[in-house]
């Protein structure tokens, strides 16, 4: 039997946000090329039909996480209707808050906004899902060079062989300028009924993270 | 600049500085503009002691009265104008 098939966490739900195109799972939500990177954003949070007005008060980092989160948390599942304090959230990107470090560098000249200071965090992101869905459980942002899938696997089954926590959304959330990527995994204890469902490994990660159509093979 | 236009331009003024999501003509200037008005919160609290820094060159001397002249665009407008007239005065 393969480790495949004798894993056990599932992620249930992926989607991923780049190169101006949003998938949910297989299916290519929004393909609009020619345009900016906040345009874009701002084109997905209306395909979504969003009615959140904080959006327009977020970075562009908490923006594009908030939507790929949406992507994957909704509709939520009947399965992971659950506590609060059961769902974990476990992200990490490569430029951490840099977008917004530079645009706060920016206006040192003049007065500074305090509402741009408040997300130079990257973890900001995290509290503004948080917020968004009512999560209350483990947190954690990993700044890394690239995607770490290997860590992001142990440390999120060692989450969940552990009993709080249930279900995490996990992932990677980056932005500087324009070029960007979110993708972001729902990972349960529970299978669900979905054709979407695939075993918590690396490889399953890897493979939605770089497959070109965003189909998971 | 009489204080019909000051609370028209503030209404502007406050939505760009905010990122909010209404129209000039959606806000009452006589609401609250924190809770059941428009529902600012704090960071947008920090914001419109800025606005009113950058703007109007006019510092809020005591934190104390951030609430009461924070209150609504008319009661912002109200302590423009006063603070404007006592520096040309």
């Amino acid at each position: 039997m393969s480790m495949q098939e004798t894993a056990p966490f599932w992620i249930n739900a992926a989607a991923r946000i780049s190169g101006h195109r949003a998938y949910r799972n297989q299916e290519l939500l929004l393909d609009k090329q020619g345009i900016r990177t906040d345009e874009f954003l701002l084109e997905l949070y209306n395909r979504l039909g969003l009615e959140y007005p904080k959006w327009f008060k977020m970075d562009r980092l908490s923006k594009l996480g908030l939507l790929a989160a949406e992507l994957v948390l909704n509709p939520p599942s009947d399965h992971e209707l659950r506590n609060p304090f059961e769902w974990g959230i476990v992200l990490a990107n490569r430029h951490s808050s840099l977008d917004t470090d530079r645009k706060f560098v920016d206006q040192l000249a003049e007065i500074p906004s305090p509402a741009v200071f408040v997300y130079t965090l990257p973890n900001i992101l995290i509290g503004e899902i948080s917020i968004r869905h009512g999560f209350k459980g483990e947190q954690a942002f990993f700044i890394q060079e690239e995607f770490p899938a290997t860590l992001l696997v142990n440390y999120v089954s060692s989450l969940l062989e552990e009993g709080i926590t249930h279900s995490c959304l996990i992932g990677w959330a980056d932005i500087l300028g324009e070029s960007y990527n979110a993708t972001l995994y729902r990972v349960s204890r529970v299978r669900e009924d979905s054709v979407h469902s695939m075993p918590f490994t690396t490889t399953n990660i890897y493979q939605y993270l770089y497959h070109e159509q965003g189909a998971v093979s | 600049m009489n204080r019909e236009q000051l609370v028209e331009e503030l209404k502007q003024q406050i939505i760009e500085q905010l990122n909010l999501q209404v129209k000039p003509a959606d806000i009452v200037a006589s609401d609250p503009l924190f809770n059941e008005g428009l529902g600012l919160d704090s960071i947008d609290a920090l914001e419109l002691i800025v606005l009113m820094q950058q703007k109007y060159r006019i510092k809020l001397a005591n934190a104390e009265d951030g609430p009461k002249v924070f209150q609504s665009v008319d009661t912002m407008a109200d302590f423009i104008l006063a603070n404007q007239t006592t520096q040309a005065g």
